[in-house]
């Protein structure tokens, strides 16, 4: 195809058809409302788009795709407040921003660490537009290029990110990702339907735990609890340092950095089937590789931010490849932005292989010039706000936790709308917290979480098809399985667990962390030992016609039983002051904390009871009023502004999402009106 | 809320009597929906099949309907769909605010017996009813071995990228047991599109796609040379007889390639259970349902909604490019396809239960 006699005359039409002052405002209206639902830890591009859909129908199609692509490219720059600031994932695109991003803030640094990212975020997200001009007209041959093999490849690489992120003990980290592998397997199984640590009588397991949930539970609880106990702002001495214009500067002296994370997110974006929850682990994982001195990770690294943030937006570029030309969602959002599509004008626009077509060419680019627009629209605006929002940081953190909690609890439940998702929120924080008091890889953890999935299935499937291409003969078979993609892959992932395992004893993804007592570190260790061996057993009682349904499990649950034997074993050797008996609450680690964790965690169990009785609503009433009250220790009347603030707040946001809230007891009962219901 | 919808029942009643007494000008009895919000749940994700369905009727219904209501669409995924059909098997409030889709999807669990089911589709109140067709196609090296019978067919390997078992693909799979062929079907994938994606690299040599997906990707594939059509499942006349589907009226029905294949039989108990699970899952796929209890006021503002719709100049023209060119069924067109849909005879689904254990070690228990 003559490229340039395509693109250029395709690229000035469209530039053309978004520059009227309608689909300007569109744009924008889409970027304020992506930055809005950005913010909202936990809700992400399909809670946005939802939020558009009722009013797609029939508009003009490049405002309504102004409007969408608009909202959609910004989510992943605002997000970036919620990880940095709090260090609650804004959502999984930014899940390794938190690693360094919140110990900035912690320092008092959050200004200089957001500017840094949304400097990333707008490279990354203009990176990704480009990519995707040139990009587009080759891409059909490239992603039909990657099957099966090429997508589990591309997963296992992924995994080997955990070598880097694994901490100082490496089998540590190789069974926390074998146990967040393992939770990924819980529920009904892909291929025959056998349940995994799941009955039917408990509906909810039968459908896996949802990323959201695990994100915020691993992540967000365990360190609210933690700061809460501390009874502190989250920037220590509550100033402001360095301000956003170090930030702007520190990309800039990182901007080969920044493009090869983008192009990593542009072509990870670009394959269907791994959805973006990966790539920012992949950046990450890059750059901690490529930087000279590693000891800075965990506690405030300034490139540990730059790393993930110019990859996440390159990434919403790279989707819109799949999306666009084959009709495949790359991820959730995605795939309501298909839906939404066939809604706008005459309906006469459908994505698939003609957006390539003569016909459509200056829509697809209007879509490009779209996104480039928005991103940097949005990062202004990010920008401009983040001194002011950045001073979040210097509040006192018993104010803002309920506030915190009411909001994570609200994200957790729509991803299920089940009252089960609080508590499945509130058992996974647990988890996490013992995972942050251990110092066992949170990372490696969720890592492995995200790709349980992918593995199984892609491993499933490009083992049968291979089956089937061995018969016909081992040529075809071996040609099948080792493509000249799947062989760079190979390499690739190898160099990469080689420094990784070589670089991983001195990156403290998660700070420094003391040891004393064995005590405690062995019993949770034997936990989680028992929980690999009740994997083990309950997926070796599928029945063997269903083998798919058991190998995965089986394997991961093996390796997880000899790590933890090994280290148990180890345990038994050492002297108390070894690392592996790591535990944040024998002595330093984390400021000597003024409450117990147990009251601490109290106060969230009692907000997850009163709401499985008088439902969500009512039962924040109650929580808030007394959690300021006793806790905070502030007078009945402020209390109850900080209440009823709170709920008016927490009202209007589901009101405008349309979104429900938990019932309990109650609601069962009696009929109420919204919002108690 | 229940205290307004009250009010407007009243109202309801009121005017109902008004038009029993001649003295409206309306021949139905009508609901005023105005400044309500009929949630419309849908037991999907934002992301199939069932939303885009939704989505597009629903703009169209609030239009149609006397007060224009909003007209919001939900989504509570889960479990299949047997998540969000038993929760509405719970709901109660019946003064149309309430609305539920459901699907093949939720047709087969219900069909074949899913412990999960806590529903009853009796109980439910049908609006309107809308089908699909599918179509199977091949490769075009093995599709130059298809002449009408799948009798050169039967020595190749096939692979299908399949979501499941006990999904609407239970349909093509059962279809290609009894032509003979040779069909190992590779589980878990996402959704149909991926599949066919699988079929675009040559990971996969034979699939089927439902007659909107097939229109918008796959017939440029054919175009390109790259797949040919093989057969469609049929399509439902009058009288219950599967004819040549209207949207593809070149491509022969599996009953005819069944027909002319040596040892496959367009009836007994296999042939039987085949058709009763296309009815469930094809020709009635959709469905719009009010809750157990609603008062015949509102059921029939909802079926005047639809009928409207359906009635609108422009129906035809934006409705092919979407849900391609099916019957809409509305009111008691409704009630009998979903009879059709729900009537299964249990030796069909002793048969499909025998051969699932059988042949891939499916256990519905």
């Amino acid at each position: 195809m003559d490229i340039l006699g395509t693109v250029l005359p395709a690229l000035g039409d469209a530039f053309g058809l978004i520059l009227q002052p309608g689909v300007l405002m569109f744009l924008a209206l889409g970027v304020v409302m992506g930055l809005a639902v950005g913010v909202f830890p936990g809700l992400g591009g399909i809670a946005g788009l939802s939020l558009v859909l009722p009013f797609i129908f029939g508009m003009d199609t490049v405002s309504g795709l102004a409007l969408m692509v608009g909202m959609v490219a910004v989510v992943p720059t605002s997000d970036t407040f919620a990880s940095v600031l709090m260090g609650i994932p804004g959502s999984s695109a930014s899940q390794a921003t938190v690693l360094d991003g919140f110990p900035l803030a912690q320092k008092g640094e959050a200004a200089r660490a957001l500017a840094a990212a949304f400097a990333s975020s707008l490279f990354g997200g203009l990176v990704g537009a480009l990519f995707l001009t040139f990009f587009i007209l080759v891409a059909r041959p490239i992603v039909l290029a990657f099957g099966l093999p090429e997508m589990l490849m591309i997963t296992i690489f992924g995994l080997s990110m955990v070598a880097v992120l694994a901490g100082r003990v490496p089998l540590k980290g190789l069974a926390a990702a074998g146990l967040g592998l393992l939770v990924g397997t819980i529920g009904e199984a892909d291929a025959g339907g056998s349940l995994r640590m799941a009955t039917y009588d408990i509906a909810y397991l039968t459908d896996g735990l949802k990323l959201v949930i695990v994100g915020l539970g691993i992540f967000a609880v365990p360190e609210i609890v933690t700061l809460l106990r501390q009874d502190r702002s989250i920037a220590k001495g509550a100033v402001l340092g360095a301000g956003w214009f170090d930030g702007v500067k520190d990309w800039w002296r990182n901007k080969m950095l920044s493009v090869r994370c983008a192009v990593i997110g542009v072509i990870v974006g670009v394959i269907p089937g791994l959805g973006g929850s990966v790539v920012d682990w992949i950046a990450y994982g890059h750059t901690v590789q490529t930087t000279k001195d590693k000891s800075g990770f965990g506690s405030g690294e300034i490139r540990g931010i730059i790393g993930p943030e110019s990859s996440n937006n390159a990434k919403e570029g790279g989707g819109l490849v799949p999306t666009l030309i084959f009709g495949i969602p790359g991820s959730g959002s995605m795939a309501v932005f298909i839906g939404a599509v066939a809604l706008l004008g005459s309906g006469d626009l459908e994505v698939g292989p003609q957006m390539l077509s003569a016909n459509y060419l200056d829509i697809t680019y209007s879509i490009v010039w779209l996104l480039a627009l928005a991103n940097v629209v949005g990062t202004a605006l990010c920008i401009g706000l983040s001194p002011t929002i950045a001073r979040l940081t210097t509040i006192r953190f018993t104010l803002l936790a309920p506030f915190l909690f009411m909001l994570i609890s609200f994200a957790a439940f729509q991803s299920g709308q089940n009252l089960a998702d609080l508590v499945a929120l509130f058992s996974i924080g647990l988890l996490g917290i013992f995972l942050r008091r251990f110092d066992w890889s949170r990372p490696a953890f969720l890592i492995g979480f995200v790709l349980s999935n992918p593995a199984e299935t892609f491993a499933n499937q490009a083992y049968q098809v291979a089956a089937s291409k061995f018969r016909d003969g081992m040529a075809s078979g071996m040609e099948y399985l080792f493509g000249p993609i799947v062989i760079v892959l190979i390499i690739i992932t190898a160099i990469s667990i080689y420094f990784g395992i070589r670089q991983a004893k001195v990156i403290m993804a998660e700070g420094e962390v003391e040891s004393g007592g064995k005590r405690a570190p062995v019993i949770f260790m034997a936990l989680v030992g028992i929980y690999f061996v009740a994997s083990f057993y309950n997926a070796s009682l599928i029945s063997d016609r269903l083998i798919t349904d058991k190998i995965f499990p089986m394997f991961v649950a093996s390796v997880g039983m000899i790590c933890v034997a090994i280290m148990l074993v180890t345990m038994a050797r050492r002297p108390a002051t070894d690392t592996i008996f790591a535990d944040r609450e024998s002595h330093g680690g984390d400021t000597p904390p003024v409450h117990g964790l147990w009251p601490t965690l109290a106060w969230f169990g009692f907000l997850l009871i009163l709401t499985s009785l008088v439902g969500f609503i009512l039962a924040l009433l109650v929580f808030l009023l007394a959690f300021m009250r006793i806790r905070a220790g502030l007078s009945w009347t402020k209390a109850g502004i900080y209440t009823v603030c709170s709920i008016a707040f927490m009202m209007f946001m589901a009101w405008v999402l349309n979104r429900e809230f938990p019932p309990g007891l109650l609601q069962h009962f009696l009929e109420l009106p919204w919002p108690l219901t | 809320m229940s205290g307004v919808s009250k009010h407007l029942r009243h109202a309801a009643v009121g005017a109902a009597a008004l038009a029993a007494f001649g003295i409206g000008a309306s021949a139905n009895a009508e609901t005023n929906l105005a400044g309500k919000t009929i949630q419309w749940t849908i037991p999907f994700s934002e992301t199939g099949g069932s939303a885009k369905w939704a989505n597009f009727f629903a703009p169209l219904l609030g239009e149609a309907l006397p007060g224009s209501p909003k007209v919001v669409v939900r989504f509570m995924p889960g479990a299949g769909s047997t998540k969000g059909a038993n929760w509405f098997q719970k709901q109660k409030n019946g003064d149309g605010t309430v609305m539920f889709g459901s699907s093949g999807s939720t047709q087969f669990p219900y069909l074949l017996g899913d412990p999960r089911v806590r529903y009853e589709y009796k109980d439910w109140k049908p609006v309107m009813a809308t089908g699909t067709g599918g179509v199977a196609y091949l490769p075009a090296k093995l599709g130059g071995k298809f002449d009408g019978s799948a009798n050169k067919l039967k020595g190749e390997k096939f692979i299908y990228g399949s979501q499941g078992a006990t999904r609407l693909d239970l349909v093509p799979i059962l279809a290609w047991k009894m032509l003979g062929l040779n069909v190992e079907p590779v589980f878990g994938i996402k959704s149909r599109g991926a599949g066919r994606l699988m079929f675009e690299r040559g990971e996969a040599n034979i699939d089927y796609q439902t007659s909107s997906a097939y229109l918008k990707s796959v017939v440029p594939l054919v175009k390109d040379g790259k797949a040919v059509p093989m057969m469609t499942w049929g399509s439902l006349d009058s009288a219950g007889k599967i004819v040549r589907d209207p949207t593809f009226p070149d491509i022969p029905t599996f009953k005819e390639v069944c027909g002319k294949t040596d040892g496959c039989k367009a009836s007994g108990e296999q042939w039987d259970a085949w058709k009763a699970f296309f009815i469930a899952g094809f020709p009635v796929q959709k469905i719009a349902f009010l809750p157990k209890g609603t008062s015949q006021e509102v059921i029939d503002t909802l079926t005047a909604g639809f009928a409207k719709v359906k009635g609108r100049a422009d129906f035809e023209k934006i409705s092919a490019k979407r849900l391609g060119k099916y019957p809409m069924f509305v009111g008691k067109d409704a009630q009998a396809a979903l009879g059709r849909a729900t009537s299964v005879p249990d030796s069909a689904k002793a048969f499909v239960k025998k051969w699932l254990k059988a042949d891939y070690g499916v256990e519905l228990k």
